[in-house]
């Protein structure tokens, strides 16, 4: 990390401000506020049931919470969808995988070029000659992103028949597709051994060096964490308990009391 | 390394094509030549398949649960009907395709449901359009010309002046149309089109997060859907039923369609052919038996009630065991096929007949 970077840390480009969700008598989120830099890569933690990932949720526009607002590239968002946020280049992988089961690996990539093809379906339809050099476009970024993550031998695999290490690289890979600014990674190490973490961990820091691409991702891995995060925000009960770099995080007595007294 | 020849054709697929080609242009042509496979059999199933891809791109790729298919034929045959009789300059070619964008307006009209609601509810939904259609037809006389009779003579089929009304001359109509629709239905469920169906299909959610809007990608699919069956509606009522009459597209038809589909195997082009075969063939099959094995002896009746519960026990076992249906089943053959004698192919079966004769 103290190496020189290409993109050198911004401006926030993701600010949250005074977020709170609740499901029914649920308090999931109380009026959190937190921002995200450019070009960083940035850690959520918490024990379970923090309302990390509902956060993301909030994020992406598919929860809506009653408070707060967010802001993405220095604009306020008003009615937050999954897909406008998106179109403003944020994309995001799910805790719970969420990939297109009866699709080969390819396709699943292919469905986050969404956004770079314009043609329509009549002209898909006519297999126009413009649909043709978009499509080899959009072939050539995906079979890009999978040798960049040493899937090639699975390409053609409906993502339902994969182990849950590879569809969870497989996520990250249609998240790449997109070639959003911001990327959300909810676990994307869960379930992994140590080496395929190593690996994505490698993965992760790779695209942030050198597309910038700015990370938010929430790990319980509190080594991963360390490693790779530039700061680090923790979440215990939906509310902010610490945020700063992993020494300042680390060092702070309540994330110690609620965050590493609940998991040991 | 696959280097297709055009983007979405591979050297398999256009090899496929061609023996479709040599069989349903020249072989079926010259050994087939009794009228009843024309008019009985090979018409009604180009029809039809035509309207299952049109139910496969809803249901077997979109994955919504649709049931109204003969409703959107019924639309397009009468469409058919009206504008061949108000629009003459339109032809043939021209009076079909709007009777498809007609249909296509019903189809996006009766998908707008499926952003509110799914499964069982959406297939009561969509149910509604089969009988507004048919309401519709029955209630304005406008429809039927103001025919009292109740059956409508359909107008002999000219195109560009040359009439088409023998059976066979009606079966290249119903070929020529369904060869173009099919090629189309291929390229869009290969390309960025079918990728967007698919992936709300499979998880609408995170086809949102990355951009696919679920309103446009539904009612789009309806909308095609709709142009399919209404085509296909079209092509029935002129080349296979020769009438019009609204009854004709019951919701029976609907279930019909429903069942071509499952069968054939859902999201597959392919299957729609080969679920509409089986279910046009296997009461043939079955009353042929009934006459040649049991002479007789077992009533019309009792078959036709057989069929209904091999249908159904069909169906059952193909949603448990084989969702993919026959066109997957067909895939698995070839497969094992394969595995069993992995030196027959088509090089070696060629070379080897070549050398014999
Ligand atoms: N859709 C929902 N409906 C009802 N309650 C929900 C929903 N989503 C989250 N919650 C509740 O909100 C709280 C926070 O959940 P969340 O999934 O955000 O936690 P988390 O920090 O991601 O936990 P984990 O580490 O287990 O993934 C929990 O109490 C959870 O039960
Ligand atoms: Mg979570």
């Amino acid at each position: 990390m103290a190496l020189e970077r290409k993109f050198k840390i911004g401006k926030p480009i993701l600010e949250v401000k005074n977020i709170s969700l609740s499901f029914g008598g649920v308090k999931a989120i109380t009026d959190t506020s937190f921002d995200v830099l450019e070009h960083e890569v940035r850690a959520i933690i918490g024990p379970n049931g923090a309302g990390k990932s509902s956060m993301l949720n909030c994020i992406n526009g598919i929860y809506k919470p009653q408070q707060g607002t967010v802001s993405f590239k220095g604009k306020e968002i008003p009615n937050i969808t999954p897909n406008i946020m998106a179109q403003m280049g944020l994309s995001r992988t799910f805790q719970n995988l969420a990939l297109f089961k009866r699709m080969s690996v390819l396709d699943n990539i292919l469905v986050g070029r969404k956004l770079h093809t314009k043609t329509n379906f009549l002209e898909v339809a006519f297999q126009l000659p413009k649909v043709k050099k978009e499509e080899k476009e959009n072939r050539d970024r995906s079979e890009e992103i999978i040798s960049f993550l040493e899937i090639e031998d699975i390409k053609n695999t409906p993502v339902g028949k994969l182990p849950y290490g590879l569809q969870k690289k497989v996520e990250l890979g249609r998240a790449l597709a997109t070639d959003s600014s911001v990327i959300l990674l909810d676990e994307p190490m869960a379930g992994m051994n140590v080496e395929e973490k190593r690996d994505m961990c490698r993965f992760i820091l790779k695209v942030n060096d050198e597309l910038g691409t700015t990370m938010v991702l929430i790990e319980h891995d509190m080594g991963v964490v360390m490693d790779i995060s530039d700061r680090v925000v923790v979440l215990d009960y939906g509310k902010v308990i610490g945020d700063g770099t992993p020494d300042e995080v680390r060092s702070n007595q309540k994330v110690i009391d609620a965050y590493l007294g609940v998991e040991h | 390394m696959m280097k297709p020849v055009f983007m979405t054709y591979t050297k398999k697929d256009l090899i496929n094509l061609a023996v479709c080609m040599v069989l349903s242009v020249l072989v079926i042509p010259s050994f087939i030549t009794t009228e009843y496979w024309y008019t009985s059999i090979l018409i009604p199933w180009l029809c039809l398949a035509l309207a299952t891809i049109g139910q496969q791109i809803v249901m077997g790729y979109t994955g919504q649960l649709a049931l109204g298919a003969a409703g959107f034929m019924a639309a397009g045959a009468f469409a058919m009907f009206n504008l061949i009789l108000r629009v003459p300059d339109l032809g043939f070619v021209g009076s079909l395709v709007v009777s498809g964008l007609i249909a296509a307006a019903f189809g996006i009209l009766f998908g707008l449901p499926s952003l509110k609601v799914r499964g069982i509810y959406l297939m009561v939904a969509t149910l509604a359009s089969q009988f507004f259609i048919i309401w519709m037809i029955d209630k304005f006389g406008w429809f039927k010309n103001y025919d009292s009779s109740g059956i409508i003579t359909a107008q002999d089929i000219v195109i560009l002046g040359k009439p088409f009304t023998t059976p066979l001359a009606m079966y290249f109509v119903c070929l020529a149309v369904t060869t173009v629709l099919t090629l189309l239905a291929m390229n869009m469920a290969r390309g960025s089109t079918g990728r967007n169906w698919m992936a709300v299909r499979d998880m609408d959610i995170a086809a949102e997060s990355m951009g696919v809007s679920l309103l446009r990608t539904k009612v789009q699919a309806f909308a095609i859907s709709a142009f399919y069956c209404g085509v296909a509606g079209a092509l029935f009522a002129f080349c296979y039923l020769k009438s019009l009459e609204p009854v004709a597209f019951d919701i029976k038809l609907s279930f019909k369609i429903l069942f071509m589909c499952i069968l054939g195997g859902l999201g597959t082009i392919n299957g729609a052919f080969i679920g509409a075969a089986f279910i046009l063939l296997f009461p043939v099959l079955l009353n042929a038996i009934g006459n040649n094995v049991f002479h007789g002896a077992i009533d019309a009746t009792i078959i036709s009630s057989i069929e209904q519960v091999i249908f159904g026990g069909l169906m059952i076992i193909f949603m448990i065991y084989e969702p993919l249906g026959m066109a997957k089943l067909w895939e698995n053959i070839k497969q094992k096929w394969k595995t069993k004698f992995p030196t027959m192919n088509i090089k070696n079966l060629t070379s080897s007949i070549g050398k014999k004769s």
